[in-house]
């Protein structure tokens, strides 16, 4: 084994969070357990991940780290410094950085002493990755009470090792000394450092993971709050870092897949010959409908996937209606399933009494989650075990998956979590893991495939498309009376993550679930008092469930963006009707709520009042005057929650009368989502869960025709672009608590509750600017300007 | 296959390829130089971008045979172990989410700032304009690029301003 060379900084730290044997080996090493020295390749770093794969620390079987041990969440090393191990993943949210603050604040450590390791299956607690923007607000308590657990043990050490009980001592960074002479001290590392705490932890789960120690009040927390910059920028800017698409092992093959040509096709067969004359092909495999070559480079992948002839079987009817005549279908589809309406008071006999009765439909496309790169995983079965290196935010959900579907038992499987593309939500990274995966085991050798960009943005799932009814009644005085919702939702047979009977690459080899997913459509996330009500909403299939480009799973707050956009555009078209502000409209609704839980009525009305107050709004019924130049300006809010978190979010925008493009020139979010553990990591997380839904409300959309998906790349598929950049983006951080310096202030999630209502605010805004209600996102120009002039403005 | 000769972050390569393999392939699976990614293999994301004797090209449509010149990517731009002044402002401003088209931002912003140190807000989003960030990080992108084109000096010409 070489020595352990030296690396840029950059690079160590990034070898560090892909390969904690590597942070793990000095604790191991004085434990007594047998180490391999990891030698490290100085150039590229994914050539350390082979030797860990194939017989180093990382050897396997990889059994699941135990929860309940204090040594899985926790390393003091004889330096004095610690790592952290949770299982979560960040794709860029900061959640990293705001593990290591609250763990190094209750651990009481500089945070600059600390390193974290994130998802990894053999490592790492399972805590099932991420998703639904909880990982502060869920997994960061047993994060802090395992550190706290850390902290009091070592208080405990050091009453022993200085004679003096623990009420005398104090804690600076790492280091217990005595209250009354603190040159007598001892530091973490003196105590445990390179050594176990064999300290055994209880909770019934993951989550529910504590020790004995308590976690710190609020007012105790020094690095929680602090606005740390996050650790893992630098090496994304100097090309440092080793992603999960650049991971790369000795050996390894190259394989991209081959998509039926018409939704729903059965493979007849497949002529080799097509591909004879590509260089490096090493074969070509197919299992039913799935389709993939394999090459010794990844540009002959390319080419022999371009050139495989294949002779496929359109099926006997047409898989779903072409985008144009979706909306006409789901009004005309039988449900499939539905929740019984939520009924309260006599919502048909207060519409019947209402002296005004509004009606309108909404609609909402299927939208994609299209990622910057299209899904990639590596899978190295050459020590005898399967390691599958993914950027799946799920990691251990990929890990039983695969198991199952290969049929091998789980402690041979583990996946290591890397950075890559966006994760918000259940993506194709999930799909391409069992792909991997499945050729590895197949060939015997290590695979990398890659999903080419007209799969990802044809293939990947979808967000559900919806249409909604809606009905309101405003009593003489202009207040709402009543209200009947009635929604439906495209989303039967919706994916989980990493089901080994629904991935792609299972539902194309035949695999079925007996019962499908039954699917969700949802009812919105308000506060407002409507005193009669109807709330309804029903699933509909498409007639192609399996094999289809158009599978539905979670993106980024599976329902919400659609929902709030339906409901929060109707109360504004109410409140235009009574010639109220729609802010006003709103506050009276909220205020008159006897809902209240986690404050959440006074949450939202601090939030609504902060970003009015921050966005300089004048109090004023849409829409406003139309202005007489071709620039038509105006402006929105939407309102709504995501679980505990509230937003309040105002769209400025400027219509172009001649073209119809739509330029949202500001956004204004007010956000309380409880304690903020990194105010700039949740700023800019906030900043950007706005603009991607921009990106929804202004160029979204996934068309079809009645055979295949037709958005295959980003001129078919358009997304946000510079030119879209609003000139000012204010965020401002609410806390509406009755108590809000109370101790026990809980950290509530962020993320996808930015995202939910930006669709609503803009078109409330445009509106405010038109007099014109647009009632089916995207709003792109040719759209809107075909909707000025129906209204002749 | 045939011998290339790439000149490559200062320093000559030569590699046996196919002569019309995109450079993409080349820099990331034979030179080890991960900071171009595929993003689409169409020259629609620009996360592929190089820059070929300063101009900025995406490497996912250039074959390696076509790329005579300087290439530069990502991993050279910081000299004698300093950031590129446009990769402190990407941390400066906290740019990044996931950060994977981050390459193609920062290649196009120096090929940008190179020709044009001073750009107007508009000048900026046009010269950006082909790249695409998923994450939708657009927002302190350009306030990158202007932290950097406000700290540097005023050309010659701009001089008596």
């Amino acid at each position: 084994m070489s020595a352990p060379l030296r690396f840029p900084r950059a690079l160590e730290d990034a070898l560090r969070r892909i390969d904690p044997a590597m942070s793990r080996r000095s604790f191991l090493a004085s434990s007594g357990a047998l180490v391999v020295s990891v030698s490290v390749g100085a150039l590229p770093g994914g050539r350390a991940l082979a030797q860990v794969a194939s017989g180093g620390a990382g050897a396997g079987p990889y059994p699941d780290p135990d929860f309940r041990q204090l040594d899985t969440w926790i390393v003091i090393h004889p330096d004095n410094t610690a790592t952290f191990f949770v299982g979560k993943t960040d794709g860029g949210q900061g959640t990293g950085t705001a593990f290591r603050q609250m763990m190094s604040d209750e651990l009481d450590i500089a945070y600059e002493m600390t390193r974290l390791v994130m998802g990894r299956t053999d490592t790492t607690p399972d805590q099932g990755g991420s998703g639904g923007s909880d990982a502060i607000e869920v997994d960061g308590w047993p994060a802090r009470r395992v550190a706290a657990e850390a902290r009091r043990v070592l208080l405990d050490l050091a009453s022993q090792r200085l004679r003096a009980p623990v009420a005398e001592l104090a804690v600076s960074n790492a280091t217990v000394a005595l209250k009354s002479d603190p040159k007598k001290s001892v530091t973490y590392a003196a105590l445990v450092g390179g050594k176990r705490f064999d300290v055994a932890l209880t909770g019934r789960n993951v989550d529910a993971t504590t020790g004995a120690a308590a976690v710190k009040p609020v007012n105790e927390l020094r690095i929680v709050g602090q606005p740390i910059k996050r650790y893992d920028i630098p090496a994304k800017v100097d090309g440092s870092l080793t992603w999960a698409v650049d991971a790369k092992v000795p050996g390894m093959l190259h394989a991209r897949n081959v998509k039926p040509p018409v939704a729903g096709a059965r493979l007849r067969g497949v002529d080799e010959t097509s591909v004879a004359n590509v260089p490096g092909l090493v074969k070509v495999v197919s299992r039913g409908n799935y389709v993939a070559v394999v090459c010794e480079r990844e540009e002959q992948a390319i080419q022999a996937s371009r050139q495989l002839k294949c002779d496929w079987a359109p099926p006997a009817e047409a898989p779903f209606p072409s985008s144009d005549r979706l909306f006409d279908y789901i009004r005309a589809a039988r449900p499939t399933s539905g929740n019984a309406p939520e009924v309260v008071g006599d919502p048909a006999a207060a519409l019947a009494g209402a002296a005004r009765v509004l009606e309108a439909e909404y609609e909402v496309p299927f939208q994609g989650h299209t990622a910057i790169g299209p899904a990639h995983a590596l899978a190295d079965p050459s020590n005898g075990q399967l390691t599958i290196y993914s950027n799946d935010m799920k990691s251990y959900g990929l890990r039983n998956g695969v198991a199952k579907f290969l049929d091998i038992p789980r402690e041979q499987v583990r996946v290591v979590y890397m950075d890559g593309p966006q994760v918000y939500g259940r993506t194709a990274a999930d799909d391409v893991g069992f792909e991997a995966a499945f050729l590895a085991h197949e060939l015997g050798r290590p695979v990398r495939v890659q999903w080419m960009r007209h799969e990802e943005t044809a293939w990947d799932t979808k967000g559900p498309a919806y249409t909604f009814k809606l009905r309101g009644g405003l009593d003489a005085k202009g207040n709402l009376a009543a209200l009947d919702y009635d929604a439906r939702a495209v989303d039967y047979n919706h994916v989980g993550y990493n089901v080994p009977d629904t991935v792609l690459i299972a539902q194309l080899m035949g695999k079925r679930l007996e019962k499908p997913d039954p699917g969700r459509a949802e009812t919105p996330s308000v506060l407002y008092a409507i005193p009669n009500r109807r709330m309804a909403a029903s699933v509909v299939s498409l007639p192609l469930i399996w094999e289809t480009p158009l599978r539905t799973g979670n993106l980024r707050d599976p329902n919400g963006p659609q929902v709030t956009f339906a409901f929060e555009s109707f109360i504004d078209e109410l409140a235009a009707a009574a010639k109220a502000d729609p802010v006003k409209f709103r506050l009276d609704l909220i205020g008159a709520s006897a809902e209240d839980k986690v404050f959440r009525r006074a949450r939202s009305l601090a939030a609504i009042g902060a970003a009015i107050k921050a966005y300089g709004w004048d109090a004023r019924p849409s829409p406003k005057p139309r202005d007489k130049g071709k620039t038509l300006s105006g402006r929105g809010l939407a309102y709504t929650y995501r679980n505990n978190t509230v937003v309040a979010t105002i769209a400025e925008v400027e219509v172009n009368r001649e073209t119809g493009r739509v330029w949202v020139k500001r956004l204004v979010c007010a956000h309380d989502c409880g304690l903020v553990i990194n105010p700039n990591g949740l700023q800019h997380t906030v900043e950007c869960g706005m603009l991607h839904g921009l990106s929804r409300a202004l160029w979204e959309e996934v068309q079809f025709d009645a055979e295949k998906v037709t958005s295959v790349d980003w001129a078919t598929h358009p997304s946000l672009r510079h030119s879209d950049t609003p000139e000012r983006i204010d965020v401002v951080l609410v806390n509406g608590d009755p108590n809000p310096s109370r101790g026990d202030l809980p950290h509530y999630g962020a993320g996808e509750a930015s995202h939910k209502p930006v669709i609503a605010a803009v078109a409330n805004a445009i509106y405010d600017a038109t007099g014109v209600r647009l009632r089916r996102p995207p709003f792109r120009k040719e759209r809107v300007l075909a909707a000025l002039r129906a209204a002749e403005v | 296959m045939s011998v290339l000769s790439l000149r490559v972050n200062g320093a000559s390569h030569e590699v046996d390829v196919e002569p019309s393999t995109p450079l993409l392939y080349v820099l990331r699976n034979d030179l080890g130089l991960h900071g171009p990614r595929f993003g689409c293999g169409l020259a629609q994301c620009g996360a592929c971008t190089v820059l070929v004797d300063g101009v900025a090209l995406r490497s996912c449509v250039t074959p390696a045979s076509a790329a005579r010149g300087e290439i530069t990517t990502l991993e050279g731009l910081a000299k004698d172990g300093k950031l590129h002044p446009l990769q402190q402002a990407w941390i400066d401003e906290q740019v990044p989410q996931c950060g994977y088209c981050q390459n193609g931002q920062i290649m196009t912003a120096k090929a940008l700032l190179d020709r044009n140190p001073h750009p107007t807000d508009a000048e900026i989003r046009d010269g950006m304009e082909g790249i695409l960030c998923r994450c939708m990080t657009y927002y302190r992108i350009q306030a990158a690029i202007k932290r950097v084109a406000h700290a540097a000096p005023a050309s010659a010409k701009e001089g008596g301003k």
